[in-house]
């Protein structure tokens, strides 16, 4: 038995990204989840964009370019991330949000 | 005209020059720089005067007035302005003589009687300063001009009578004198206010159009304005003040508290009087009945002061009174017809302003030479003093009304125009104009005459000395109190007397006043009214013998009988009637204790409180809502999801 992929398919699957994402984002302490939390959120529209330009543009590309974009945009964002997350690691010794407090006015 | 503007401009750039200075100028520099901008001032006010009553008359036989400087400083509408300017009419330019005569003679008597004083360079600045506001004042081109001078005169007055900033009498009075007048000036505001709003004009001759429209609020437009020239002019019962700016220095006493700004409340009526006498006739009677008995009362307190400034500052506010008088008799424009009393009060206010300042600096000598005020510190001193005696006699016999001496004239005006409008009203001025004589030949012969007090026994200058010591020595005492024969002053000091003296011997007659100043501008002839003249001089003569049987002699002994018999009357009138004590109680029993305090509760309590809950408020608000700005991002994002998720409902809903 084949099951067609259907649009609503993809959707639903990005749709419980975002949310495992906004979750992990509120929910998680490390900073290194809450990364991960973010990569999930930024790859769930990613996955939007390339399926509303599948099946609702067939003939256009921009849908593609803009996930393109977000990913490398998720890649450079994720090596500045990681490069302040190990900053601060060697600083203060420390990685979960509620610890991270000597900056605060 | 146009010269005229450096009569104002003089003495306002000396005052500058003087009190930004520095406080370092030799005195003699300081004086001089006052006194020559002053004689300058002189000198082109009677420049001014001859131009301006030499001129030829207008087809109607009118002196023209002119406005050779005039410019809009606030305009409000198309009629409403408040303009600067100088105006030349017949009483400003005989105003501006009086002003600069007496004030370039005080000015040279100060530099002998201020010798040496501390703060001799802040006096002459604030001489000028005084000087440039009473000039400022009666050139004024409309009301309003007037009233900003008016303050200024005021500040002026309240600095010199707080000249000896240490004593706290001093500062008393000058607070006295500030608070009564600024409070008659509340009244005069309101005055011009009205008179602003209703004939959309501030000027002095509103046009007949602009009249109709102030119908019948003119009155108390007025009547108002008649309020702060009583508060100026010391006017019952606003006099209070006065009696007291006799703290100042004596000179001052004769330029601001004699002769000039205390008859800005009478040159304000005269100012107003076309008005006065077309549309609020009622309102110019009402300021002859206060002037009367503000003269009748200051005549009795008179007669028993004991500190000779005193006498003199009540003699200052009788005669005042009966500059009112003489103004609120009239009954129209035609000096023939009933307006004889308006060129009778402008002759009396030029005379008065002559022998009061003249008394004054008698005084001022008399008080040099004998460190004290009171009259028991006197006697005898005409061997000591005679220019002092023979100048202080004139201007007595001046005063009282004894022909050739120019008050008769003033005072006979007055008294004509008096009777013109009343016998009664004649007659009571004849009283007091004999108790004039009384109370100034009792202070005459306390002074000049009796016992010699200063070459008295040991006991008498044992008690002075005992004064000295519970006095310290401040303000007018200069050297202590330490017995030595009074002598006569220097000559910086007696030359203004002379001349003063000169001018009241001759300015009665040879001066045909009423051919300047009249009510409606005609040339006017004064021609003495025989009956009225011979009474006034019968009385004066009798008042003065009286006075000579009671206090000529060595002792008093008429004078201590009646004072005992009358001992309570004595004390009363000698305690002013206790006015000072009534207007304490009104303000501090009644105003303070029943208004005061209870709006200081309320602002306390109520107000003060409202604004504390304010600040209250606002602080907790801000406690509370603290915590959410917590700085992490996480809690943001968290009410950013909630927002974003309740907008999308309400969007996909809607």
């Amino acid at each position: 038995m084949e099951i067609e992929v259907h649009v609503l398919h993809y959707l639903v699957i990005s749709t419980v990204m975002l949310f495992c994402g906004i979750y992990g984002f509120f929910t998680r302490k490390n900073l290194l989840a809450l990364l991960i939390s973010a990569e999930l959120m930024l790859n769930a529209t990613n996955i939007n964009f390339a399926v509303f330009n599948r099946y609702l543009f067939p003939g256009q590309l921009e849908g593609h370019f803009f996930s393109l974009f977000g990913i490398a945009i998720a890649a450079a964002e994720t090596a500045v991330a990681i490069a302040i997350i190990i900053n601060v690691y060697r600083n203060i010794n420390k990685i979960l949000t509620d610890d991270i407090s000597e900056m605060k006015g | 005209m146009e010269y005229t503007i450096f009569i104002l401009a003089l003495p306002v750039l000396s005052f500058l020059v003087l009190a930004l200075a520095g406080m370092k100028m030799p005195h003699k520099v300081a004086g001089a720089i006052g006194t020559l901008s002053l004689a300058a001032v002189t000198v082109l006010s009677y420049i001014t005067a001859i131009g301006y009553f030499g001129a030829t008359r207008t087809a109607e036989g009118l002196l023209p007035v002119s406005t050779p400087w005039n410019f809009q400083w606030l305009p409000f509408t198309e009629s409403l302005h408040i303009d600067m300017g100088i105006m030349l009419d017949p009483i400003s330019v005989m105003m501006l003589v009086v002003i600069s005569t007496v004030s370039l003679m005080v000015h040279i008597y100060s530099f002998g009687y201020m010798k040496g004083e501390r703060g001799f360079q802040r006096y002459y600045a604030f001489l000028s300063l005084f000087t440039f506001s009473m000039l400022g004042l009666v050139v004024a081109t409309n009301i309003f001009q007037m009233y900003v001078f008016w303050e200024l005169v005021g500040v002026s007055s309240y600095l010199l009578i707080g000249f000896y900033y240490t004593k706290p009498e001093a500062i008393a009075a000058s607070k006295k004198a500030f608070i009564v007048t600024r409070f008659a000036d509340l009244g005069f505001l309101i005055g011009i206010l009205i008179y602003g709003y209703y004939m959309q004009t501030f000027t002095f001759t509103p046009s007949e159009e602009q009249l109709m429209k102030a119908g019948m609020v003119l009155p108390w437009a007025l009547g108002l304005m008649f309020v702060g020239g009583a508060g100026k002019s010391a006017m019952f019962p606003l006099h209070i003040w006065l009696p007291d700016a006799m703290e100042g220095p004596t000179p001052v006493s004769a330029l601001i508290h004699a002769a000039t700004m205390v008859v800005a409340g009478v040159y304000l009526v005269a100012r107003m009087f076309p008005l006065f006498i077309g549309f609020a006739p009622e309102t110019l009677h009402w300021v002859a009945y206060i002037g009367m008995f503000t003269a009748f009362y200051a005549a009795t307190v008179a007669c028993v002061q004991s500190d000779i400034k005193r006498v003199l500052a009540f003699s200052t506010i009788s005669q005042i009174g009966f500059m009112m008088v003489a103004l609120g008799v009239c009954t129209s424009l035609d000096p023939h017809e009933g307006g004889l009393g308006y060129m009778a009060s402008m002759f009396h206010l030029f005379t008065h302003a002559m022998f009061k300042a003249l008394l004054f600096l008698g005084a001022g000598c008399v008080i040099h030479a004998v460190h004290s005020n009171e009259m028991s510190f006197m006697g005898g001193l005409r061997k000591y003093m005679p220019v002092t005696h023979i100048t202080f006699l004139i201007a007595c016999l001046a005063i009282a009304g004894i022909p050739p001496f120019s008050g008769f004239f003033s005072k006979d005006e007055i008294l004509t125009a008096c009777f013109r409008f009343s016998p009664v009203a004649g007659w009571i001025m004849t009283i007091i104009a004999g108790m004039t004589a009384f109370y100034m030949f009792r202070l005459y012969y306390c002074i000049f005459w009796g016992k010699d007090n200063n070459s008295a026994s040991r006991e008498q200058s044992q008690a002075r000395l005992n004064y000295a010591e519970a006095q310290p020595v401040l303000g007018e005492a200069k050297d202590n109190y330490a017995h030595h024969t009074p002598h006569e002053s220097p000559v910086v000091m007696t030359l203004p007397l002379m001349i003063l003296a000169a001018i009241t011997i001759v300015a009665g007659w040879i001066m045909p006043f009423g051919h300047f100043v009249s009510s409606n501008g005609h040339a006017y002839d004064i021609h003495l009214d025989t009956t009225v003249a011979t009474t006034s001089i019968i009385v004066a003569v009798v008042a003065i013998l009286i006075a000579t049987w009671m206090y000529a002699g060595k002792t008093q002994p008429v004078a201590d009988m009646l004072q005992k018999k009358f001992s309570r009357l004595h004390y009363a009138a000698y305690k002013r009637f206790f006015m000072d004590e009534l207007w304490l109680f009104v303000t501090k029993k009644i105003i303070f204790r029943c208004i005061s305090t209870p709006l200081a509760w309320f602002d306390r309590h109520v107000i003060d409180q409202f604004m504390n809950f304010m600040a209250w408020g606002t602080n907790a608000a801000g406690e509370t809502a603290q915590p959410i700005q917590s700085g992490k991002i996480q809690t943001y994002t968290m009410w950013f999801l909630g927002g974003i998720i309740i907008l999308t409902a309400a969007l996909i809903i809607l």
